[in-house]
């Protein structure tokens, strides 16, 4: 079955609302690896029968990359931007896979006129889970697991636990590594490094981070943002650990227990 | 004749007190230097945060070691300075030991414990002092702190085992005064120092009990001026500066008001693109985007700048730090404070005003390649244990870099063209979008 997907522009010719906007984010729209997040999401959203409606071809980037490198132009005519389109559709509650752009829309956008319930995927997760709308299976019991804490998500808005409790529910066996939570190293994406080159130093950061993480032994390692996705996968395979250890997002784990 | 050391007691204390106070001024000023922000709101929680964090030490035990060692250190520090109330009654009046036959037993037991507290203070002193030049921690003996910051923290460390020696000192030599002089006491640890000066005579031990006093003050007053010049000055702003510290989430980045009311403009589609400007105020500073110099930071950051104790922590948390790059965000804190210095020093000159002198803190000071190396992960805000936020700086110099001078790395020029082109960092058309909802 395919996945159940309506844009806020079909259900407004419905005359309807949804409960959710689900922000998908450029990575999330664009990125391959990052668009079996996004599906993976909608599986457990379809599953959960929540009804949510995207922006599809309305939605633009957040301007998170923008404001982190310094253009504080661009940023801004982004927000305003989707702004006017999220407030046109009256949209009150959103949730993304994205942590930045979670923290980009939370923080950053009232101030510029929008006001919005935003939550980050494992949160409305968990919200689902707590409300007997979705159950998960603990089928994964015997694989070892470590979660990397995103900065926007961590540190950057203080969501340590949702995470680390969906993954419990998964049956999995969670060890944490020495940098953790609060004191969690950056993979090294943020601040629009993803982007760029690094500057000149003696190490990559993901690969400070994934020998870490790998330093562990896990069969996956998980985490709850797109660009930590990409740069931990990377790490993994310059080390050459592929067939070892995978590297999911919380989404994805939550899909692989349900069978989804 | 017998007034003669109250009047140098009072020329000393008239004197030293009077110098600091002019540096506080200097300070003051330098701070105030920086761009108005408001952080009056919600003072209930700036006062937990002051509680917690500047008054109850809660970020520097994240480190047990150096966060025990710092705690009797401070204790040590806040409580013994209780002492000082008395040296002054006792220096303008002429008496000695003024509070001992008003609080009896009391007295012995408070002088036994901060003579307790001052043996803990040297012992916490001593062991800084190894960590810093025999076991040579890391974080100590980076670029930027060779020469005067690595003294300056030696020099703040002897002084204070000085300070406590000539404490203990005192209340030997006069433990061990013969029968019939006897002042207070017993007190236990001086007890133990007091059979050194057996054997000497009441005058002898006077003068001594006399210069450990003098040196004792004089090394308070002297300590006091010290500390404007030094990385020690947190232990006054420490507070101020967690009270007015970023309540805000972390990963929120302010939204520069400059920039709102033209991208406003912009989108207005009732705006006279053809309207002429309203007609500029000639004394108002030209406005800039973002921070080339200390002026265009604000005053918290300024603040920021003068609270650092060049702990490291931050930089030793910062991941472009760690893996070899440039960045190292004490390293901003300090470029801030020296730049804020030298300013300070330009409008000291020219009575008032201040002259360009070609330099600025971006470029001169700190360069673009620092800058890049950020991931804005706030490792750095969160180790700080004085809330010192270097991330609000680096980005404050990326905007100036980026909005003023068009200067970024390539790939981050057409990141930009994408978004503005497409609503993507990536080259992908914005139709695209939805592709992913029937892609398998």
């Amino acid at each position: 079955m395919g996945l159940q997907v309506k844009t806020m522009a079909e259900w407004m010719a419905e005359g309807k609302e949804p409960e959710v906007l689900f922000w998908v984010g450029s990575a999330g729209a664009f990125d391959d690896r990052a668009k079996k997040i996004t599906r993976a999401f909608v599986k457990i959203l379809n599953q959960a029968g929540v009804q949510f409606g995207i922006l599809g071809t309305e939605e633009s980037a957040s301007g998170d990359v923008a404001k982190r490198a310094g253009n504080e132009f661009l940023f801004m005519m982004q927000a305003m931007t989707n702004i006017q389109v999220m407030n046109a559709y009256n949209v009150k509650r959103i949730v993304t896979t994205c942590p930045h752009d979670f923290n980009t829309l939370k923080n950053e956008y009232k101030e510029l006129g929008g006001e919005y319930e935003v939550m980050h995927h494992t949160e409305f997760i968990k919200k689902l889970i707590d409300a007997n709308k979705l159950k998960v299976s603990s089928s994964m019991v015997g694989k070892k697991i470590t979660f990397h804490d995103p900065c926007y998500l961590g540190r950057g808005n203080e969501i340590f636990d949702a995470p680390r409790e969906l993954l419990k529910l998964t049956g999995v066996e969670l060890i944490e590594m020495k940098r953790s939570k609060r004191n969690s190293l950056c993979c090294g994406a943020g601040g629009a490094q993803m982007f760029k080159e690094a500057e000149p130093g003696n190490k990559e950061i993901n690969m400070e981070r994934t020998e870490e993480a790998l330093g562990l032994k896990p069969d996956i390692i998980v985490t709850g943002c797109p660009f930590c996705n990409t740069m931990i996968t990377d790490g993994v395979k310059y080390s050459d650990k592929q067939d070892e250890t995978q590297v999911l997002d919380v989404a994805e784990m939550i899909a692989q227990a349900n069978g989804l | 004749m017998e007034y003669i050391p109250q009047i140098l007691f009072l020329i000393l204390i008239v004197i030293g007190f009077g110098l600091f106070g002019k540096s506080v001024m200097r300070i003051r000023r330098n701070i105030l230097l920086g761009k108005d922000l408001d952080r009056s709101d919600n003072s209930s929680l700036r006062w937990k945060t002051m509680a917690k964090v500047a008054m109850g030490q809660s970020k520097m035990v994240v480190r047990p070691v150096a966060g025990t060692l710092h705690l009797i250190v401070y204790i040590g520090f806040v409580l013994i300075n209780i002492e000082v109330l008395e040296i002054m009654i006792d220096g303008l009046f002429g008496t000695h030991r003024v509070f001992a036959p008003l609080l009896g037993g009391l007295y012995t037991a408070a002088i036994n414990f901060f003579e307790f507290l001052g043996v803990l203070v040297i012992i916490a002193c001593a062991a800084f002092l190894y960590r810093r030049n025999v076991m040579k921690i890391g974080r100590f003996h980076s670029t930027e702190m060779k020469g005067w910051p690595f003294k300056d923290a030696n020099y703040i460390l002897i002084i204070e085992i000085v300070l406590m020696s000539a404490l203990l000192t005192m209340n030997a030599a006069e433990g061990a005064y013969p029968v019939g002089h006897e002042v207070g006491g017993p007190f236990f640890i001086s007890g133990l120092i007091a059979p050194i000066f057996a054997g000497l005579s009441y005058e002898t031990l006077h003068l001594i009990e006399r210069v450990c006093w003098w040196a004792h003050i004089i090394g308070i007053i002297f300590f006091l001026n010290y500390l404007p010049f030094s990385k020690h000055f947190h232990i006054m702003l420490a507070f101020p500066n967690v009270f007015y510290s970023k309540l805000t989430p972390k990963g929120q980045f302010d939204n520069l008001a400059s920039v709102k009311k033209e991208v406003e403009l912009m989108m207005d589609p009732n705006a006279d693109p053809y309207a002429a400007p309203p007609e500029a105020d000639p004394n108002a500073a030209p406005q800039r985007f973002g921070a080339k110099d200390v002026q265009d930071l604000n005053w918290v950051q300024l603040m920021n700048a003068y609270s650092c104790t060049e702990c490291g922590r931050c930089t030793s948390n910062c991941p472009a730090n760690i893996t070899g790059k440039k960045l190292s965000p004490r390293k901003i804190m300090m470029d801030v404070r020296d730049r804020l210095e030298d300013v300070g020093a330009i409008i000291d000159i020219n009575k008032g005003t201040f002259v360009d002198d070609g330099k600025s803190l971006l470029h001169d000071h700190i360069t673009p390649e620092e800058l890049w190396a950020c991931t804005s992960c706030n490792a750095c805000t969160e180790a700080c244990p004085v809330n010192i936020d270097p991330l609000s700086i680096i980005i404050d110099l990326r905007r100036y870099l980026v909005m003023e001078e068009s200067s970024m790395p390539t790939e981050l020029a057409t990141v930009m063209s994408n978004i503005e082109n497409n609503g993507a960092p990536w080259q992908f058309a914005q139709a695209d979008r939805a592709n992913w909802v029937t892609e398998d």
